[in-house]
């Protein structure tokens, strides 16, 4: 139960990380990683993933 | 051309005598804005304006903006943007812009202000949205206000997130946003917007462009009822909102917008946007240009954006971005006013003789007696004069002319033709294009060759003006244009 981010199409905006509710997304090597210990996917915080909706690359904020 | 100064000199110690020489001569910027002066505007707008690029005409032949990317982060998709490049809409795509922290942006800031003494606007234009990605913006307006307080700052939003800032946009004493407004209608905007992220969610199609429309137009009031100014952009896209865009001026000038600049979709497949894949077109210039003459009445219009790069440092019509680079800036750097004061003082003076010599030029258009209007294409590298070299010119700005004024039309981009000295017959077929519908050319220098390929098209090309006022050698040139009025007057 987490998501992931394909680190060759991010664009590193950053968007997914300040709207991470649980903190689990940080900077590596000049993209974003999801810490895959602290995503649960937004339950109980919100209907969707934070990061995949506001994502502007398709299928680049996706299930792990 | 040893009257002119490159502008590169200002990195060096230079005096006060040396930049009233290189205005004079000839080099500052080239034209954007509301075209009006003190004369036509209410003091406490003018004070607002008068030294800001991209809304006073008159300011951008002689302040320079400055650009850094510190937003990347946006909560909308535009079909003319493609993410992985910067913004299509608030700068050119092609190249991603260096992101910057805001740090690093302070940095950067700083060893500007200490080389480029025109340096007077600070933006945050994209890529992504200054409101959305608002910590980011705030941080770093706050650490260059606490080192250059005279900094003027704006910022440029799409307005979804800007109601929920616009209090501390106004504690900021931030004068000038920007605000992209391309429908007013949302069943138009879902053929531009797929999407917006709002309140936690993805919102789509008609749904999507309503919400943004409405946080729009209610940041658009908040802001003018706190007195900030503001600019709304718009993307005239052909087929779907280019008639549009007559409504959506109407209701920004309603709801108390200052300038209201509408620039040509910028599309192409290799962009790799919605739009470039498509096929969907820009509009031509003429086609621009009468959308524009159509909208014009009211709000002031701004016909001189060069939809700059969100990382673009300098003159409107320059872009010195790429000296600044972060890896060419020292890990510290303290700012030094000095430069900056020095030249505010000579513009100061010279800005009086462009004035004069402008109300001058409307006296001389008005007496040729003459009833054509004209369009007349000026090479400038800045400072208000018609000094450039036709061959060297990489756009030429247009003028209207007619017995009821000089006014400013538009700039038209060119390949630049003279490389190394030798025109090439190819690149000029392309300055002709540019130039359809102009009468003439102005310029400092022009061979004899690329002259009679300009005359054979119908287009005069003089250097008579050389280094004139660009309105005085308007104005000269129409009067000798039409020697049988002139007569009359005599």
């Amino acid at each position: 139960m987490a998501y992931k981010i394909i680190g060759s199409q991010c664009t590193a905006c950053g968007a997914c990380e300040f709207e991470c509710p649980n903190g689990a997304i940080s900077t590596k090597r000049g993209t974003y990683v999801i810490d895959a210990a602290l995503c649960n996917e937004c339950e109980g915080h919100h209907a969707k993933p934070q990061c995949a909706s506001v994502c502007p690359v398709d299928g680049t904020c996706v299930p792990a | 051309m040893a009257q002119i100064i490159p502008l590169d000199s200002l990195k060096q110690p230079i005096g006060v005598e040396a930049m009233r020489a290189e205005l004079a001569g000839g080099c500052a910027a080239s034209s954007c804005g509301s075209s009006d002066g003190p004369a036509d505007m209410d003091p406490a707008v003018w004070a607002k304006v008068k030294d800001h690029p991209c809304y006073s005409e008159e300011a951008h032949h002689y302040f320079a903006r400055m650009h850094v990317a510190v937003a990347p982060a946006c909560n909308i998709q535009c079909n003319y943007c493609n993410r992985k490049y910067d913004c299509s809409n608030e700068s050119r795509p092609g190249v991603v812009s260096e992101k910057l922290t805001p740090e690093q942006a302070v940095r950067k800031v700083v060893a500007v202000a200490n080389e480029v003494p025109q340096l007077s606007v600070l933006g945050i234009a994209g890529p992504g949205d200054a409101c959305y990605d608002w910590n980011k913006t705030k941080a770093t307006f706050d650490a260059v206000t606490w080192q250059i307080p005279d900094i003027k700052l704006c910022l440029s939003t799409n307005g979804l997130a800007l109601p929920d800032h616009v209090d501390e946009i106004a504690a900021m004493n931030i004068d000038h946003v920007t605000i992209t407004i391309n429908m007013v209608d949302p069943e138009i905007g879902a053929r531009i917007y797929p999407w917006i992220f709002h309140d936690h969610q993805r919102w789509f199609g008609v749904e999507a462009s309503r919400i943004l429309h409405e946080r729009q137009m209610l940041g658009l009031e908040m802001l003018v009822a706190r007195g900030i100014l503001v600019k709304v952009n718009s993307v005239m896209i052909p087929g779907i909102n280019d008639r549009h865009l007559v409504e959506v001026n109407r209701v920004v000038k309603a709801k108390g917008a200052f300038l209201h600049n509408i620039m040509p979709l910028i599309s192409d497949p290799a962009h790799g946007t919605h739009f470039g894949l498509a096929g969907q077109r820009g509009p031509t210039a003429a086609e621009l240009k009468a959308l524009q003459d159509q909208v014009s009445g009211g709000t002031k219009l701004m016909r001189h954006c060069r939809q700059c790069r969100a990382d673009a440092v300098g003159l409107l019509g320059e872009d010195r971005g790429q000296d600044f680079n972060m890896d060419k800036l020292p890990e510290s750097v303290d700012y030094d006013p000095s430069k900056r004061a020095a030249y505010r003082a000579v513009v100061a003076d010279v800005r009086g003789e462009h004035v004069a010599q402008k109300a001058q030029a409307a006296e001389t258009v008005a007496a040729a007696g003459a009833d054509e209007k004209v369009l007349v294409a000026v090479a400038t590298k800045g400072g208000g004069r018609i000094n450039q070299h036709f061959g060297h010119a990489t756009e030429f700005q247009v003028y209207e002319v007619s017995p009821a004024g000089i006014s400013f039309a538009g700039h038209r981009k060119v390949e630049q033709y003279c490389q190394g000295g030798w025109g090439e017959d190819a690149t000029l077929d392309g300055v002709l294009a540019a130039l359809e519908s102009v009468a003439a050319v102005l310029c400092a220098k022009i061979g004899d060759c690329p002259k009679d390929s300009l005359a054979t098209a119908g287009i005069v090309a003089s250097h008579d003006y050389a280094y004139e006022w660009i309105e005085a050698g308007i104005a000269a040139w129409y009067a000798a244009a039409h020697p049988a009025a002139v007569r009359l007057t005599a």
